[in-house]
């Protein structure tokens, strides 16, 4: 790893001061699960890191039926896990959660910066860059991308997005909020994160001199939600795809339904082909597997990866029948 | 250099370390407690796991700068002396151990999960277990060793009111 300064402060507003305008000099630390192991392979090299466990306010997790859930960036994975009331509200959050696996990572991991890890694309970790090119084209069309992108993948950006919390969340209609110089706002998960489109741009649209404070989730409102996740291996690994659903109810026909997958694309990926093919009707297994051939229905597979399509459209399947009866 | 003072099994310590210097370095190099493997080094095999405030963590991903004010525990500071921590004790007693690599903190993962968790299922063993990686045992062993010394823990736990 290259030589830093380091830095904790004890609030927000002193960290916010040791942050840089440019993207790698100045780099944030929550758990370091994702920063330390990439600074170790040079991914970024900051002259600086910033410490931000040190700030009391942003480990709080509360709820309220009015205002939902509010949790603070420096909630540990494990914290989400053994809230009760988050639990019980938000039953495919913790399932996601739950999916994280390793005691470990569990309890360093934080929702800030789950939501925040950078792409785990092979070509990004060993030095190609975000966006793999080389000799101004991508390495990844023709290259090995059987874990790579299935949507959205029309280019420069082939990585998919590596969070299993945020394809829930978005189906929540959670928001997060951003502190910055220029004081806080709140932005939709829904539209936090981007596709790159140069190398020096980042995957959400968080500024270098922002610090996420907060995710907040609005109430559940009786909304049925599953998440279903398709891995290669239990643990120490990411998902090959991920579905997550929230649907609304009433008399026995779905009312509303979001659906949104994750590690498919650069961003996760709401499929509102899905929501549409379920609303008005009653859920059976011949709808929910019409939902699923509608989420995948615009998939473009790369040459190593049209299994993923597949697997999507399955994982979108199970996880209506599972939101349906009530499993998460 | 940048001096941090923690608590190392059980006793203070302080050392100074550079910037960027890892606790599994710290732990390894300074206090020549190399119990804690160095493994993959990027959080993917947990043989660096050490407890910090009770808790298990990968002391390869942790900034030595991080401990100070908190407290660490190795495998070095889980016997008492001579006798071996039942955990410790029932993983010997089980043969759940092969090369050895991943026993350190396959260990401390399992004592943290014992604390919190006196009488896990099967299920819970291996969840609780999911971030060690052995490339030796087939893991078998070692959650029978688990429960073997969830039993022990339990039945001295009676045995001592
Ligand atoms: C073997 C392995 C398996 C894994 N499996 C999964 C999985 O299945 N699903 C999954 O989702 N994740 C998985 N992870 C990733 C893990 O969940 C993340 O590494 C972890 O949650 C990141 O949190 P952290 O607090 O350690 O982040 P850090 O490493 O501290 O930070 C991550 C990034 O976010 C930025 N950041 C962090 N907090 C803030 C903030 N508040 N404001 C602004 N920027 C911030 C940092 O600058 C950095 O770029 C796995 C990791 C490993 C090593
Ligand atoms: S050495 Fe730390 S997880 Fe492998
Ligand atoms: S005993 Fe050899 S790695 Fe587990």
């Amino acid at each position: 790893m290259e030589a830093f300064e380091y830095a904790s402060p004890h609030t927000t507003e002193s960290a916010l001061k040791l942050l840089g305008g440019r993207w790698g000099e100045t780099e944030i630390l929550a758990g370091g699960t994702d920063l330390i192991s990439a600074m170790k392979d040079r991914v970024t090299t900051p002259k600086r890191v910033v410490n931000l466990k040190k700030i009391k306010g942003l480990k709080r997790i509360e709820y309220s039926a009015h205002s939902g859930l509010r949790m603070g960036a420096l909630v540990t994975i494990q914290d989400l896990l053994d809230n009760k009331v988050a639990r019980e509200h938000y039953p495919a959050l913790a399932q996601a959660a739950d999916g994280i696996r390793g005691e470990q990572m569990r309890h360093m991991g934080t929702v800030g910066g789950e939501l925040l890890q950078r792409p785990r694309c092979w070509y990004f970790r060993n030095g190609y860059g975000l966006l793999a090119q080389y000799q101004g084209k991508s390495l990844v069309p023709d290259g090995q991308n059987r874990y790579h992108a299935i949507l959205g993948n029309s280019g420069p950006a082939y990585f998919v997005n590596a969070s299993s919390l945020a394809p829930i969340l978005i189906a929540l209609g959670g928001k997060a909020r951003l502190h910055g110089p220029e004081g806080e706002r709140e932005v939709e998960l829904r539209k936090f994160y981007t596709t790159p489109m140069k190398e020096e741009d980042r995957e959400y649209v968080l500024k270098p001199n922002e610090i996420l404070t907060e995710i907040l989730v609005p109430p559940d409102k009786g909304g049925k939600m599953a998440v279903y996740e398709v891995r290669e291996k239990t643990a120490l690994d990411w998902p090959l795809v991920a579905a997550s659903v929230v649907l609304h109810l009433s008399g026995g026909t779905v009312r509303s339904a979001r659906v949104v997958l994750g590690h498919v694309a650069p961003v996760p990926w709401p499929v509102p082909e899905a929501g549409q093919a379920l609303e008005g009707k009653a859920v059976t297994e011949e709808i929910a597997d019409q939902a699923g051939k509608a989420a995948v229905s615009k998939a473009t597979p790369l040459s190593q990866n049209g299994y993923k399509v597949r697997l999507a459209h399955i994982a979108v399947k199970r996880a209506i029948l599972s939101a349906v009866k009530g499993e998460a | 250099m940048e001096v941090v003072r923690f608590t190392l099994n059980g006793d203070p310590v302080e050392a100074g370390v550079r910037a960027g210097e890892t606790l599994v370095q710290t732990l390894r190099e300074r206090f020549g407690l190399t119990g804690t493997k160095q493994g993959c080094d990027l959080g993917d095999c947990g043989a660096c796991t050490v407890l910090f405030d009770g808790e298990p963590v990968l002391s390869c991903l942790v900034l030595a700068a991080d401990a100070e004010g908190h407290s660490v525990v190795t495998i070095e500071g889980l016997s008492n002396g001579e006798e071996l921590h039942p955990v410790q004790k029932a993983f010997l007693d089980e043969g759940a151990v092969q090369c050895g690599y991943c026993t350190p903190g396959m260990v401390l993962t399992t004592t943290a999960l014992l604390d919190a968790n006196p009488d896990p299922t099967e299920a819970e063993i291996r969840r609780a277990l999911s971030g060690n990686l052995c490339r030796c045992t087939g893991y078998t062993k070692i959650v029978r060793a688990v429960r073997r010394a969830a039993e022990a823990s339990r039945a001295d736990g009676r045995g001592g009111e």
